[in-house]
């Protein structure tokens, strides 16, 4: 049984349709990789899997639940889909540490004490211990997307979804926030990323999907997709990306 | 370049230092001026000596400052019981309006409402109607004080303000810090008290601090239903002496709280922008 | 009435042409050349002014500057009534009235701001109580138990505080439409004004109040003198108070009185 497995997702803003019946399957520590030119509906796509937009048609499946079902509570799903965001992912008022403790405070019940060395771990782990007691506005823009993924791993996500988390950041920072990922791969985070870095996605993806117009128009493993793309739509997106 | 450095300040600094004294020089002068106008020219005007007499009289605010200074404490009092009632019901207001609880929706038109009624109404006309309509109605004393009802009067006006204030900072809040927090699984009471909240309050304040300064001038409206504050107490030795004199003393009196609260306010705002650059 | 009317007129109209052929007092002192023109309150109260008409002639102080323009040697067509608050009846700067009656009280401190004439009424300070306790004890001692209303700029706060000096702080009101609210509302008990105002209250505003005292006059230093208010220094004051002490020795200011304010008597004193 895959992880997660979308099935005719349909997500619609009034007349815009977004995402256009869109099917995807994804393995336990799959990482899958949405490409696509802007306003393909990538980020869209990682919001409906995040519950945090209400899908029109379709199901979405997590461990072969559909956890899509209008009138489901969103939040239980939620603890266990981690997400990053392109910006504005810190909460600027509390500490980097603080940021991470917020949420298993508050549904676990948990003290700060109790959490500080989970927590702390955590941060080591990404080399990001001295930065605890910071202010997002402290950090720079490559540490920050780097707390926002610790404090999504601090409430035990099974999967872990990014929206362009490294496009917002300065070339130099990028490297930085790719390494993460990597580490997280190999420690079987299942995850799904919405991304510009073609290199990345050709060197650490399990699959690729080529997205358009809200349609999944081609997927596969990264290097048949990027060395021999099947449809015109792909190539011509990829001979633009990969200029 | 190397010896103006050994003097301590490179050629720019001293070329800056220059442009600096000379506008001080001319900002003196200019301000001389003014001065030399308010205080040689106003006293040559014919009225000058009756005006004098009859709002600078020197005499008249002596015998009557203790007493004013006496009288504003009860200004002070009413602001003060005043103020966190009015924080707490414009955040309660705020919130209602924020809500998205069909349950509240009643709630969120009501909230709606009298923000616009409220906001509508000159403050002197409400405290009027609450403070003698509602005791009217034949509540017994004490629940009939204009004390109570005056202060709630400048308690709903000023709440429906400052529910608009809050509102919109929770609204100049970035909504992806709502996704964040929803994506983390918090509730949406968590995720308004814990992230959107402490950060919409934090760049409320210096408006905020602007209303408690309108609310604190705004209190001397409680005396037209009664109560004997520093406006009043200056009307009744205007009236007994003909003398408007003690009204300068009240405004002095007010102007000694309000130019400092002004001041901090402005300070906040300044820091802010300063941050938010 | 009429008949009084008629005399009044009649005196007006004969002292006009006698006071002009002689060249009169006034001459000149005006603020328009042959008119005076005098201010009462906006509105104006009974029994002062009745129904607010100043120009009719009907009301205590109506009535009074009538006869101070007669004897003056104004016709009563040459009489301009403009209306003024107090504020403005003090602030300094030209004037736009030469007189302005509205039961303004004599006092020392005004005096050093502005001229008042010859006073042309003496009335009592009276309480009006509110209906729940209309019978209470006329003892200073009872009366500081309760809570105490008046007008903020009348000399009836003066007199409150200095003859009463309640237990409670007063609450002091701008005018005393707000001051019988405040009773109607059931905020305050008792309030102080002159005793037409306070008989007029009790008879037609508040219900059920009722007049329970009233302070002799020497209770107090006089605050209760009703003057005519003029500007600081203004020439015309040595003739109106020739005109009022003349009102007076002929009786003619009694006769008013007795017309329009007749029904202040038989209100006990307080001691
Ligand atoms: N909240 C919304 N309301 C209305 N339309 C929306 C909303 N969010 C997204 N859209 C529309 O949906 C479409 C897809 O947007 P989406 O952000 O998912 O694209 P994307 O593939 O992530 O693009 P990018 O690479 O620029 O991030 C766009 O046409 C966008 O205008
Ligand atoms: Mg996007």
């Amino acid at each position: 049984m895959p992880k997660l497995a979308l099935h005719g997702v349909e997500k619609r803003f009034g007349e815009n349709v977004v995402c256009d019946g869109i099917d995807l399957t994804i393995e336990e520590g799959q990482m899958v990789c949405l490409i696509g030119a802007s306003g393909a509906g990538k980020s869209t796509l990682l919001r409906c899997i995040n519950l945090l937009e209400p899908i029109e048609d379709g199901e979405i499946l997590l461990d072969g639940k559909d956890i899509s079902l209008p009138g489901l509570d969103p939040q239980p799903v939620r603890r266990r889909i981690g997400m990053v965001f392109q910006s504005f992912n810190l909460f600027p008022h509390m500490t980097a540490v603080e940021n991470v403790m917020l949420a298993p405070r508050r549904l676990y019940r948990k003290s700060r004490s109790a959490l500080l060395p989970e927590v702390t771990e955590l941060f080591e782990r990404f080399g990001l211990k001295e930065r605890m007691g910071h202010y997002p506005d402290q950090l720079s823009g490559g540490q920050q997307q780097r707390v926002a993924i610790v404090r999504a791993l601090a409430m035990k996500p099974e999967v872990m979804l990014f929206d362009e988390i490294t496009s917002a950041l300065d070339p130099q920072l990028v490297g930085e926030v790719l390494d993460v990922l990597r580490l997280l791969k190999d420690s079987g985070m299942t995850m799904v990323l919405a991304t510009h870095e073609m290199a990345f996605a050709r060197e650490a993806a399990d699959k690729v999907c080529f997205l358009k117009d809200g349609k999944v128009i081609e997927e596969g493993a990264p290097e048949a997709l990027f060395d021999a793309p099947q449809h015109p739509d792909t190539q011509a997106f990829l001979a633009r990306a990969l200029k | 370049m190397t010896h103006d450095k050994a003097a301590g300040k490179t050629r720019r600094q001293i070329h800056e230092d220059r442009l600096r004294r000379r506008a001080l020089r001319v900002a003196a002068s200019s301000t001389a001026a003014v001065f030399l106008a308010i205080f040689l020219l106003v006293p040559m005007a014919p009225g000058w000596d009756r005006v004098k007499a009859s709002f600078f009289n020197w005499e008249v605010f002596v015998k009557t400052f203790p007493k004013l200074l006496d009288a504003f404490k009860l200004d002070i009092a009413i602001f003060l019981w005043c103020a966190p009632a009015i924080t707490v019901l414009g955040l309660l207001i705020a919130l209602a309006r924020d809500t998205r609880n069909p349950a509240l929706f009643p709630l969120r038109i009501l909230g709606a409402a009298y923000t616009d009624i409220f906001r509508g109404v000159p403050v002197v006309l409400t405290v009027y109607l609450i403070g003698f309509g509602v005791p009217g109605l034949g509540l017994p004393r004490p629940w009939n004080s204009p004390y109570i009802w005056g202060s709630l009067a400048l308690i709903l006006t000023y709440a429906a303000y400052v529910a608009e204030i809050f509102r919109s900072g929770i609204e100049s809040v970035h909504k992806s810090q709502r996704a964040a927090a929803a994506s983390l699984g918090l509730s949406d009471g968590d995720s308004m008290r814990f992230v959107i909240l402490p950060q919409a309050i934090r760049r409320v304040i210096p408006a905020q601090m602007n209303m408690l300064i309108a609310l604190q001038k705004d209190v001397a409206l409680l005396s037209f239903i009664g109560p004997v504050e520093i406006f009043r107490q200056a009307g009744v030795f205007k009236s007994l002496m003909a003398n408007f004199t003690p009204y300068v003393g009240a405004a002095v009196i007010f102007l000694a709280v309000t130019i400092p609260a002004t001041r901090y306010a402005d300070y906040l705002i300044a820091k802010q922008n300063r941050e938010r650059s | 009435m009429s008949k009084h009317l008629l005399a009044a007129t009649a005196i007006a109209a004969l002292s006009a042409t006698t006071a002009f052929a002689d060249g009169h007092c006034a001459d000149g002192k005006t603020l328009t050349d042959g008119a005076l023109t005098i201010a009462t309150g906006n509105p104006a109260y009974f029994p002062w002014v009745l129904d607010n008409a100043p120009e009719s002639g009907e009301g205590f102080e109506a009535a009074v500057a009538y006869a101070v323009a007669a004897e003056m040697g104004f016709a009563a067509e040459n009489v301009t009534w403009v209306r003024s608050s107090f504020d403005q009846a003090i602030q300094p700067g030209p004037k736009d009235f030469d007189l302005n009656l509205q039961q303004f009280s004599i006092t020392e401190d005004r005096e050093k701001m502005v001229d008042f004439s010859a006073p042309y009424y003496a009335a009592p300070m009276a309480i009006l109580a509110a209906g729940s306790v209309a019978d209470t004890d006329t003892s200073i001692a009872a009366l500081q138990g309760l809570v105490w209303g008046a007008m903020g700029g009348t000399t009836a706060v003066p007199v409150l505080m200095e003859t009463i000096a309640p237990s409670s702080q007063p609450l002091l009101y701008g005018d005393n439409a707000d001051v019988t609210a405040a009773m109607q509302a059931g905020q305050i008990d008792a309030a102080l004004f002159d005793l037409p105002t306070a008989l007029y209250l009790s008879a037609v505003v508040v219900e059920g109040s009722k007049v329970i005292g009233q302070f002799p006059a020497d209770r107090t230093e006089n605050p209760d003198r009703f003057g005519m208010l003029m500007e600081e220094g203004n020439p015309l004051k040595a003739c109106v108070d020739a005109a009022i002490d003349s009102l007076t020795e002929t009786g003619k200011l009694a006769e008013i009185e007795a017309q329009w304010l007749q029904q202040t008597t038989g209100v006990p004193l307080i001691k």
